[in-house]
């Protein structure tokens, strides 16, 4: 009997392990920031590159910290979700462009509609590098005092939106 | 006009791969900078080190590691700014910790369990071959031995 079980046991066990692998994705990858301080920056805004932003002209706001570039196809397919999202004046939407030319995120912008309160400019990509940014889009939830709440790699689709970031940004609006 | 086109092409070839090269002037330091171009994870190639790579990522790493170096940073510093935003998963070599204690204890479990596999198997032979010296052997092996023996006790007459 006990002949039977091991072997049944070991294919188990290797059935279970085997199945978990495929329902990982394996880019994602966990950020370390999440309940750290938002790393500083002081960056040229896009539609105003004389003037500057730092995350501390947000403290005591919830803020969303969107990673986005022209070049960048998803960017595209996330843009009408932000859109929305906007409309609804929940929270203050910040925008990255990383490593993009300024003349095409602003024609991006003019042909797309622009959901952000502000954008600022990461040409050389520094900013993405403390931000530990590896693909674009990526999304950060931002909380009033300043820590990372939560981090979205890849576009944020509408069903995010609804059951992931309307719920999150409103328990962080209720804070303190 | 073939040749000059197998020519133009050849050209083309070698320069895709061009990948940007830096020299700094402390050896030490360029030692320094090839080990961690060689133990950093380009994240959005995963399986190539941004040593390897040509995406634009691995190049912005590359002139991360480049300036910190130059600003005289150790090693362990460079490799703690980029955990800090990139996570453990940003060197090929995880560190041990509770986390992935797994991924370096379970070969060394595997291996146990297949040196104790061979080991109880090869015990149990033995043991069965001590109780029952002709178990496990086919009757015609056993009628081809006999005749081999009775040859043996007879000597070749051919």
């Amino acid at each position: 009997m006990l002949k039977f079980i091991i072997p049944l046991l070991l294919f188990i066990i290797l059935a279970v392990f085997l199945a978990l692998g495929l329902n990982l994705n394996p880019g994602e990858i966990p950020s370390p920031f999440i309940n750290k301080p938002a790393p500083n920056f002081s960056a040229p805004q896009l539609q105003a590159p004389e003037q500057k932003l730092t995350p501390a002209d947000l403290k005591g706001k919830v803020w969303l910290f969107n990673v986005w570039a022209s070049w960048c196809v998803s960017c595209r397919a996330e843009h009408p979700v932000l859109n929305q999202l906007a409309q609804q004046q929940a929270v203050v939407i910040v925008g990255l462009n990383y490593k993009d030319d300024p003349n095409d995120a602003q024609k991006w912008l003019d042909t797309l509609g622009n959901p952000y309160n502000v954008s600022i400019m990461d040409q050389d990509g520094r900013i993405g590098i403390d931000y530990g940014v590896y693909g674009v889009p990526e999304t950060f939830v931002i909380d009033k005092k300043g820590l990372i709440r939560y981090k979205h790699t890849g576009p944020v689709t509408a069903e995010d939106v609804q059951q992931i970031f309307l719920p999150l940004i409103a328990k962080l609006q209720a804070e303190p | 006009m073939k040749r000059l086109l197998f020519i133009f092409l050849l050209t083309l070839s070698g320069s895709s791969y061009a990948l940007d090269y830096r020299q700094l002037s402390d050896p030490k330091q360029q030692e320094s900078y090839e080990t961690l171009t060689s133990e950093l994870r380009c994240l959005v190639c995963q399986n190539q080190t941004i040593g390897d790579s040509n995406a634009e990522l691995a190049a912005d790493l590359r002139r991360q590691v480049y300036e910190m170096l130059e600003q005289g940073k150790s090693k362990e510093e460079i490799v703690q700014f980029m955990t800090d935003r990139y996570g453990d998963f940003v060197l090929y070599k995880p560190p041990f910790k509770g986390k992935t204690s797994v991924l370096w204890i379970a070969p060394v479990v595997f291996l146990l369990m297949g040196l104790i596999a061979v080991f109880v198997f090869i015990r149990r032979k033995k043991a069965a071959a001590i109780l029952h010296p002709d178990a496990g052997t086919l009757q015609r092996d056993v009628e081809k031995q006999k005749k081999i023996r009775s040859l043996l006790e007879k000597g070749d007459r051919s």
